[in-house]
């Protein structure tokens, strides 16, 4: 069996609100699958559902061949999960970190792997630095090496780079392509469209339910956008005027120029030779990415849930 | 494989709670210091037989006799005159203000009456408003001028004493002859202290980890539930001990309790009621969302504790339904154990009611802990 993570119809009810909603998954060996959508979409609880740490309402699956539902002792020996938050123990040092982690999966060679550890993190003269006083940057690193310690099969990481600054976010997914290919799954979530890129695959969440699911590349087509790229002077008076007009669903301001972007192809491009006719600003066409992409999800996903929550938001 | 119960794991926990025990001095000492401040404090300060209290006196008449009366009341220590007043308004008014808790109204021609005979009353104001501090003072009174006035009638007023009655009345003051306070307060401060601490420690101690996020962490690597409580829990019964120690050494080279009892009685004991201290810590911190929630659920247990235990007041004296309520404090049957062990000579035998109260209620609180308590997150 090649897939790491099989779930079907995973939900997860607090109180009369479906947090998770009729979730499927299917996350092949070696891929690296992005979670990606607003605040209080669901990720975390579905990535604590598939690791054990929650019981789902409903759903069945699998995680690394064993059943979510009754096995979760067996999954968490082989998943290493990096919590949103550290979430490491502040007040014992970096060493004493490594090596409770080490004991609780009963790490072989403890010893030698909490000071190889350390070494790959470069912070063997500091390991008897306490935690909490890490910067967030080394923070995740420490974090990152703990989850590790144990050799897991598959890597759960619930928003790894927040509050971490470039360099770092550019480091640590160098780390995570580099243990993909050796063959390590990894479900990561994230709110970084430069992140999203990195992707193998992305699974877009909106108020616990999936709109989207596809290789990265091909999500802009799913999406379905037609974009146009706009330069010139008083672009926020420009700004109001589209947003106005029918054809066009979404406008995002990128710097010095505008996207504006469309879904029915016929009304739009009514729409956009109106304004090219005008002459006062340059119009090229482009492909769209996946930020303007997931812009229009997020926006959609909300109208959706705002006015019928028990449909189906799907673009 | 993943083993029921794993030895590493439950060392694994075991050395983080130590170590972050050591790092954490102001808990460490507060769990050593405590029961040293409270043994000096309570045992020094808390008094159930007062003496010395502020007393004025109206005098109406100044003879061999009421002079005898005054003497014997100074002399009994529980009176220490401080004045006379002029009349009924400014002695009420002392004891109104506070300053004096009795006003002793000697009446006029007192001297004469009690020669011809009249029985003239002596009129004792107390300050009742907190009936213990003027208790013990006012049922000693009528006893010691008895004895005061019987040496100035002699002679030919001889025959005004009345006669002793045909039989005497002897108190025998058995485990605590001296009637000292302390030996009565220390055995039960120690039920006081560790149930103080023990809740109080084990409950925040749990909480803690959810509300630092890290409990988050712990249930996502493969540790199971008794490995994490062991863990957590055995530290802190270690200090138990410690304070336990401590505490009985400072009871016996400060204050001179005894210790009659059993040891191994006294062992039993105290382990089982530290394991029910455990249990409610454990109960509290799975409703407690937060470490200030968990002092202030651990607040609530200490206050019975004290309060219908038997620890302050006596347990018999309590209404039913009071004492009724009391027989659910774990505290009030270790500190009749405390008390049977080191001050009447108890053995094992002698304290099983106390231990089968005990489990029982260990029992209902270990059951309603296990029903609360998640494994998971939900």
């Amino acid at each position: 069996m090649t897939d790491v993570i099989a779930v079907t119809g995973l939900t997860k009810i607090y109180g009369d609100k479906r947090v998770v909603d009729d979730f499927d998954i299917t996350v092949p060996r070696g891929a690296i699958y992005g979670f990606l959508g607003p605040n209080g979409s669901g990720k975390t609880t579905t990535i604590r559902m598939l690791c054990g740490l929650l019981t789902p309402n409903a759903g069945q699956g699998t995680c690394l061949g064993f059943d979510i539902r009754t096995e979760a002792d067996r999954i968490k020996e082989q998943v290493g999960y990096m919590t949103q938050k550290f979430s490491l123990y502040e007040d014992l040092s970096i060493r004493e970190n490594l090596d409770f982690i080490g004991r609780m999966y009963r790490v072989k060679n403890r010893g030698e792997r909490v000071a190889a550890a350390l070494d790959d993190l470069g912070l063997a003269n500091r390991a008897s630095q306490l935690a909490g006083t890490l910067s967030g940057g080394w923070k995740q690193r420490l974090a990152l090496a703990a989850c590790l310690l144990h050799d897991p099969k598959l890597l759960l990481l619930d928003e790894p780079t927040a509050g971490v600054d470039p360099k770092a976010r550019r480091d640590f997914w160098d780390e995570i392509r580099r243990l993909a290919g050796q063959g390590v799954t990894v479900l990561v979530s994230t709110h970084y469209m430069d992140e999203a890129v990195q992707c193998d695959r992305i699974a877009y969440i909106a108020y616990g339910r999936k709109l989207i699911d596809g290789p990265s590349a091909e999500i802009p087509q799913q999406v379905g956008l037609e974009t146009w790229r706009v330069e010139g002077p008083d672009l926020a008076a420009l700004e109001t005027r589209l947003k106005s007009m029918p054809g066009i669903v979404q406008v995002a301001r990128f710097g010095s120029s505008l996207h504006v972007s469309g879904t029915d192809r016929q009304a739009f491009e009514k729409a956009v030779n109106a304004l090219k006719a005008e002459g006062t600003h340059r119009w090229s066409q482009q492909i769209a990415g996946l930020e303007e992409a997931f812009i229009y999800l997020m926006a959609g996903s909300q109208d959706n849930f705002a006015a019928a929550p028990d449909e189906a938001a799907s673009p | 494989m993943n083993a029921v119960f794993s030895f590493a794991r439950f060392s694994a926990v075991l050395i983080k709670e130590f170590i972050q025990m050591r790092r954490d001095r102001v808990t460490f000492a507060m769990m050593i210091g405590l029961p040293i401040v409270q043994l000096m404090l309570f045992g020094f300060a808390i008094n159930a037989d007062p003496r010395h209290l502020p007393t004025l006196i109206e005098l109406g008449d100044n003879g061999p006799i009421t002079r005898a009366v005054i003497a014997g009341m100074q002399n009994s220590d529980y009176f220490d005159f401080q004045g006379v007043v002029g009349g009924e308004a400014s002695g009420n008014e002392a004891l109104r203000r506070g300053s004096a808790n009795f006003v002793v109204v000697i009446p006029q021609n007192f001297e004469r009456d009690v020669v011809r005979g009249h029985r003239p009353e002596v009129l004792l104001d107390a300050d009742a408003s907190d009936p213990s501090a003027v208790g013990g003072a006012a049922g000693a009174l009528g006893g010691i001028v008895q004895v005061a006035i019987s040496e100035t009638f002699s002679g030919p007023l001889a025959g005004i004493v009345p006669p002793p009655p045909p039989f005497s009345v002897i108190v025998h003051r058995q485990y605590n002859p001296e009637g000292k306070t302390s030996t009565n307060i220390v055995p039960g401060l120690l039920a006081i202290i560790l149930s103080m601490t023990m809740v109080m420690i084990t409950a925040v101690a749990i909480v803690k980890e959810s509300e630092r996020g890290t409990m988050e962490m712990l249930i996502a690597t493969p540790v199971r539930p008794l490995e994490v409580m062991l863990g957590k829990i055995l530290p802190y019964v270690m200090v138990g001990y410690v304070q336990t120690i401590v505490f009985l050494t400072a009871a016996y080279l400060v204050f001179e309790v005894p210790f009659q009892g059993s040891a191994l009685a006294f062992f039993m004991g105290f382990n089982l009621f530290i394991v029910v201290n455990l249990a409610l810590g454990f109960l509290i911190s799975t409703a407690a969302r937060s470490q200030m929630q968990a002092m202030q659920l651990s607040f609530f247990t200490i206050l019975p504790s004290i309060l219908l235990s038997g620890f302050m007041f006596p347990f018999a004296g309590m209404p039913g339904w009071a004492q009724f309520l009391g027989q659910g404090v774990p505290a009030t049957h270790f500190l009749r154990i405390t008390r049977k062990v080191m001050l009447k000579s108890a053995e094992i035998g002698d304290i099983m009611p106390e231990m089968g109260a005990l489990v029982l209620t260990l029992l209902v609180i270990s059951a309603v802990a296990m029903l609360r308590y998640r494994q998971t997150l939900d």
